[in-house]
């Protein structure tokens, strides 16, 4: 069975970040120490951005930012810099981190998939509010901080084997041999 | 003059491909823009276009199906289709080159990168 190398992980969510940030808004990123988080979080506020990844493992990306940030990179993604910073998060800004995201966890999901196989990226959702808590099923995600000026960007992304590389087939069949004892042809 | 049709979900990526096309010193002529597939065919259908930019990954009908679209189609076979996307697995790549893609740009993307790319394209 493949395995997900974590470090490669990492690294790919450094580099995919750093590349989105310099390319498509002029912006650097320094990373902060990655760790990993349960599949819960503790009430926050800002922008959150999930995308759901499917194939031969499954998983999400998520990246999350204040209000503010999210503002600053719509911006400088539509390179309007010098024109007055919307004071609301409106549809277009939710759009535009709905991309970033795109990009960042695309990128990482074409890194991974040379380990663990081909992987369907879905259509991102974006959320933005206060005092809101997320939840996925399954693995601990790998979370990497980042800080963008003064602000704090987190990028974070899990996969997982299917359940026929958890057991499945194991599991499938020690209860057909059960069922079969239980009932012989 | 070139017409030009802009096909992604992303309205940020819609307006940037714009930016990037106008500072690329082409004849640029109308700049049409479409969410998906299925609004890029209605596009087709009621304008002239003679360059298409689609994404892959798009709700309701995806890039390489728009492109397959396209290429089956005898009006418009000829217009060069290049993809700008995330999707960098080998299989999708290979599935637009064999569907007839013109070229292939990997977001995220530079102007610079963009413009190479239209120059081994264009005439």
């Amino acid at each position: 069975m493949p395995t997900l190398d974590k470090d490669k992980v990492v690294k790919s969510i450094c580099t995919a970040t750093g590349q989105v940030f310099s390319t498509m808004m002029t912006l650097e990123v320094v990373p902060e120490a990655s760790y990993e988080e349960a599949n819960s979080t503790d009430n926050v506020d800002g922008v959150v951005a999930m995308i759901g990844l499917a194939g031969s493992w499954v998983g999400g990306g998520v990246i999350h930012c204040d209000a503010r940030l999210a503002r600053k990179l719509y911006t400088h993604m539509l390179m309007m810099e010098g024109e007055a910073e919307s004071d609301t998060v409106n549809a277009d800004v939710l759009d535009a981190v709905a991309e970033i995201a795109n990009m960042i966890i695309g990128n990482v999901k074409n890194d991974v998939e040379e380990d663990v196989g081909m992987i369907g990226m879905g259509i991102p959702s974006v959320v933005f509010g206060k005092n809101f808590a997320t939840r996925s099923s399954g693995t601990n995600w790998i979370v990497v901080p980042f800080i963008c000026e003064d602000a704090h960007l987190w990028v974070k992304f899990c996969l997982t084997p299917p359940a026929s590389y958890a057991g499945g087939p194991e599991i499938l069949g020690r209860e057909f041999a059960r069922v079969r004892r239980l009932y012989p042809a | 003059m070139l017409d030009v049709l802009i096909v992604d979900d992303s309205a940020a990526i819609r307006k940037i491909l714009q930016r990037v096309l106008r500072q690329a010193d082409l004849p640029l002529g109308q700049v049409y823009e479409a969410g998906d597939g299925v609004e890029a065919l209605r596009a087709l259908g009621s304008q002239h276009v003679d360059l298409v930019f689609a994404d892959i990954n798009m709700p309701n009908m995806d890039g390489l199906q728009l492109l397959g679209r396209i290429k089956d189609a005898e009006e418009w076979k000829h217009v060069p289709v290049i993809m700008v996307t995330t999707e960098g697995n080998e299989s999708k790549v290979m599935a637009a080159a064999n569907l007839g893609a013109a070229g292939y740009v990997r977001k995220p993307f530079s102007a610079e990168q963009f413009r190479q790319t239209l120059e081994g394209i264009l005439p």
